[in-house]
């Protein structure tokens, strides 16, 4: 029987290495958990990317749920969100928030321009200060955020139709039956 | 999740290029802006080349007050990870995000904050995550203590079979001419 323990103790070694693998398959691996989920979003006052003189505050954008949107134009992955933000932006049922991360003003209309504006409104913050606060660290992220002003959601990374389907749109039916 | 779309799992270099494309995004600003001559590009270049003996950190000079100060600095965010390319420190790690961090804390130095201080405002916005030396608390029992546990499993086992094989090895002594026999040593 204990000739038979080392070959136990190997197999719950590559038990362990099967559960990682999976485990990885299904979460990513890079997504550093927000702490501020559930919370008040930070407060802001970032001007408007198309009207400099206009700034956007916490405060005006509270009584109505939105989508808030990081990109940039130097962003590759939000070239392949992007699509998917044009096609399900006005399906979602809340304002579609574009953040203009860490990027020069006329690159990002210039990107605009290119590819489309799926956005309700823009906000941008080229020095990247804010977003801090927010705790982005890349681009694309998206926050869903509430009525009264409170993160409900985060996504790390491009919003795809599975992650649109499976995760955004559940949170955002939670978030409209609690607070409408 | 979409294999293929969002950094897949088993490619985990996937992250590298990652941070590479957003300092590309950087550099093709900054080469806009100051056209180099030939012999700024031969200048630039010796100074790359001697860059490396400096040992890291420098990766642009800040005012620090005074030496102390820069020594605190360095040595509060070699604690620190970065959170975009998460193998480097905050001191090390070229991506937008350190260097954005990295300002942030020397701003927060500048105003007289303590490393706790500003750690805790690191932990509010990016979790413990942040910390290479995560705090004690019931969700990191196990990271803390459970090689502990292995050890004194480990050490449980060793005793046990030092122990049949002292009891065998007292056995045969007492027969004396039965010759060697199997001593249990079954690993």
């Amino acid at each position: 029987m204990s000739r038979l323990f080392p070959f136990i103790g190997f197999m719950l070694l590559v038990g362990l290495f099967g559960f990682g693998i999976w485990w990885n398959t299904q979460h990513d691996p890079n997504a550093i958990p927000t702490p501020l989920l559930n919370k008040p979003a930070p407060a802001f006052d970032l001007p408007k990317l198309y009207e400099p003189a206009q700034t956007v505050s916490k405060a005006d954008l509270l009584g109505k749920p939105y989508l808030l949107n990081v990109f940039a134009s130097w962003c590759i992955e939000c070239g392949v969100e992007h699509p998917v933000l044009t096609a399900e932006g006005p399906t979602l049922g809340v304002q579609l928030i574009g953040y203009n991360y860490k990027d020069a003003p006329d690159d990002a209309k210039g990107w605009l321009a290119k590819h489309g504006n799926p956005y309700d409104l823009l906000i941008a913050d080229e020095p990247g200060n804010t977003a801090i606060d927010f705790g982005v660290y890349g681009a694309p992220e998206s926050f869903l955020i509430d009525a009264k002003g409170v993160i409900r959601y985060k996504h790390i990374g491009p919003l795809t139709p599975e992650v649109v389907a499976k995760e955004l749109k559940p949170a955002i039916a939670a978030m409209l039956k609690e607070t409408p | 999740m979409l294999p293929g779309l969002r950094r897949s799992p088993l490619a985990g270099d996937a992250l590298v290029p990652e941070c590479g494309i957003r300092d590309t995004g950087f550099a093709k600003t900054k080469a806009k802006a100051s056209p180099a001559s030939g012999l700024l590009r031969v200048l630039l270049l010796l100074v790359l080349a001697f860059a490396g003996l400096a040992h890291a950190q420098a990766i642009e000079p800040m005012p620090f007050k005074d030496h102390a100060q820069e020594l605190r600095f360095q040595h509060l965010t070699r604690q620190l990870r970065c959170p975009m390319c998460q193998n480097e420190t905050l001191a090390d790690s070229n991506a937008p995000i350190a260097r954005d961090l990295r300002n942030q804390i020397f701003r927060m130095m500048q105003q007289g904050r303590s490393d706790e201080q500003i750690k805790q405002y690191l932990v509010a916005r990016y979790s413990d995550f942040v910390l290479y030396d995560p705090p004690l608390d019931p969700r990191t029992w196990l990271l803390w203590f459970g090689p502990l546990l292995i050890l004194l499993g480990g050490a449980g086992v060793v005793l046990v079979a030092i122990r049949r094989r002292n009891r065998a090895g007292s056995s045969t002594e007492a027969p004396a001419d039965k010759g060697p026999i199997d001593n249990g040593d079954d690993w």
